[in-house]
């Protein structure tokens, strides 16, 4: 009888699960699937749409070139910050630093922003004074452009936080043995650090891709959703801010599931292809 | 100090900029008065906002909430798992990455397509402790995996029973006490990821501390500032709970799996 109670536990928890997270996603490709006359593929063809091509191609630019961005800034930060013969306190302060900054998105983050490049934020005016103008030059914080800068502040600290133990992982040992043969440092990475790296550096970037890509409250907060990505189309239909029906919002939906199974399935096996080195 | 090389400080120096100008700037800005005065007044209009502390109480409660749920949901159901059916393991894992797959605006479309009712369990705030419960489940999952892993709980319980603990003595005086880093430093992130959550709170409607930053950002940036400010001070002092919880690591943050 006292095997009821633990089994009761994780049947608890497991059941909270289907209802709440299976339930609902299951819900939306039966919706995205279902017209007034029962099964229907129009509305995941009306993906296909220009202002939905327009969403997709938004959040994947978005997405890609904030993480390329967030792969070779966080990775030569971190890098730098885990050479022996840097400050041990660089080192805690520049960690501590990314534990805060990679949780410190959303609508906070944009109105930061706001203040420090909006059109009338600081650094604007502070430009303008000495004669540079920026929203003159074509920049606007409102942008992809814009969100690009928004996003790389969570997005650096982000690969910081994620590079560090692959980082770590490269042995003293290689780095010793190209030095004994007579290698250069650049020869170092070009035929040993990098390889090495180069299947976590591609996971790491899949996850910052995940991360801009599943982003709504910064990118709402900015361009309060007149700035078409998949998420704030979403959101707006959600939100009765446009005359789409549910479905439409279900097939977007299914269609960022689909985008993100794929983005995980390739990290996964980049994961497995990192391991190999590290037994 | 002197071998990080050239490249070393440029790339600092480009970090530090890029990282702590917007926080300065954010923060002069919240006490910009207009025409060349500085001073505290959009923190005083802040507070004598009819909604502040009414939001900002929500958000706290929600967060506390959502803690309690990991607490009583999660924690004893991974603890049972590892000692009674480790066979559910792989079921566990897709169920700590699916929030991940899903993305929180798609998570929120399918409960408001399932879920129209019943009033009692849509119509408070305390809905979004469900959607928080996924947010955070990555997180508090792979905290608290490392610290079941770092303990022995098989022998742990057998060498408990063997003195002749019952379950409960087990779970409250060996267990929960050793899994002490990894529930903080879960909960710590939890409690700044629910401050901060906007997504569910916007879409379903709930008048939340992020929500109420939004809806003050619109029309008066120097208020948002001042709030931005007292955001990033919230999530700062949490994260400090957390490195100084999980010195050992414990905590794995945002995601990396």
């Amino acid at each position: 009888m006292r095997f009821i109670i633990p089994y009761f536990f994780i049947f608890a928890f497991v059941a909270f699960a289907a209802l709440f997270m299976l339930a609902p996603t299951a819900m939306l490709a039966a919706q995205a699937v279902t017209g007034e006359d029962g099964f229907t593929f129009d509305y995941l063809l009306a993906l296909g749409e220009y202002r939905y091509l327009v969403a997709f191609r938004n959040s994947i630019e978005l997405s890609a070139v904030s993480a390329l961005v967030g792969v070779i800034a966080g990775g030569l930060i971190a890098h730098t910050v885990l050479k022996p013969s840097a400050p041990e306190s660089l080192r805690s302060a520049v960690t501590s630093f990314s534990a805060v900054a990679a949780n410190f998105g959303g609508v906070p983050l944009a109105f930061g922003f706001v203040a420090t490049l909006g059109s009338l934020g600081l650094l604007t005016q502070g430009l303008k004074s000495i004669g540079i103008d920026l929203y003159s030059m074509g920049f606007t914080l409102y942008s992809i452009t814009g969100l690009t800068v928004v996003y790389c502040y969570f997005q650096i600290p982000l690969m910081v936080i994620i590079i560090t133990p692959a980082l770590q992982g490269l042995r003293v040992e290689w780095r010793e043995a190209c030095e004994n043969l007579g290698a250069t440092p650049a020869q170092y990475w070009r035929m040993v650090g990098l390889p090495v790296l180069l299947p976590s550096l591609f996971s790491s970037f899949i996850l910052l891709f995940g991360s801009a890509f599943s982003a709504y409250a910064t990118a709402y907060a900015l361009t309060s959703g007149n700035l078409a990505l998949l998420t704030t189309e979403i959101g707006n239909v959600l939100s009765g801010d446009v005359m789409s029906s549910p479905q439409t919002g279900a097939a977007l939906s299914v269609g960022m599931i689909v985008v993100m199974v794929g983005v995980l399935g390739l990290s996964a096996a980049a994961s497995k292809r990192a391991s190999r080195w590290h037994k | 100090m002197k071998r990080l090389g050239v490249g070393g400080w440029i790339i600092l120096a480009l970090a530090a900029v890029y990282f702590i100008g917007p926080l300065v700037l954010t923060v002069i800005f919240s006490l910009w008065e207009g025409r060349g005065h500085y001073g505290i007044s959009a923190y005083v209009t802040l507070l004598q906002r009819p909604n502040i502390v009414r939001s900002l109480v929500v958000s706290v409660e929600l967060a506390l909430a959502t803690c309690a749920a990991l607490v009583v949901l999660l924690v004893p159901a991974m603890v049972f798992m590892n000692l009674y059916a480790p066979r559910l393991r792989p079921l566990f894992e897709f169920i700590a990455a699916l929030p991940f797959v899903v993305p929180a605006i798609a998570l929120v479309a399918g409960l408001s397509a399932l879920f129209s009712g019943p009033e009692w369990l849509i119509g408070t705030p305390f809905y979004l402790v469900i959607p928080y419960f996924f947010l955070a489940l990555p997180y508090a999952y792979r905290a608290i995996d490392v610290g079941i892993r770092a303990i022995d709980l098989t022998t742990l319980t057998e060498a408990g029973q063997s003195l002749g603990a019952d379950m409960g003595q087990i779970i409250r005086l060996i267990v929960l006490p050793n899994l002490r880093t990894a529930l903080v430093g879960s909960t710590l992130l939890t409690l700044a990821v629910v401050m901060g959550e906007f997504t569910f709170a916007n879409v379903l409607l709930f008048h939340t501390f992020a929500v109420l930053i939004n809806e003050v950002g619109q029309n008066a940036p120097t208020e948002a500032a001042a709030l931005s400010t007292l955001s990033f001070l919230i999530t700062w002092l949490a994260m400090a709970g957390v490195l100084l919880a999980g010195r050992r690591g414990g905590v794995q943050l945002s995601g990396a799996r």
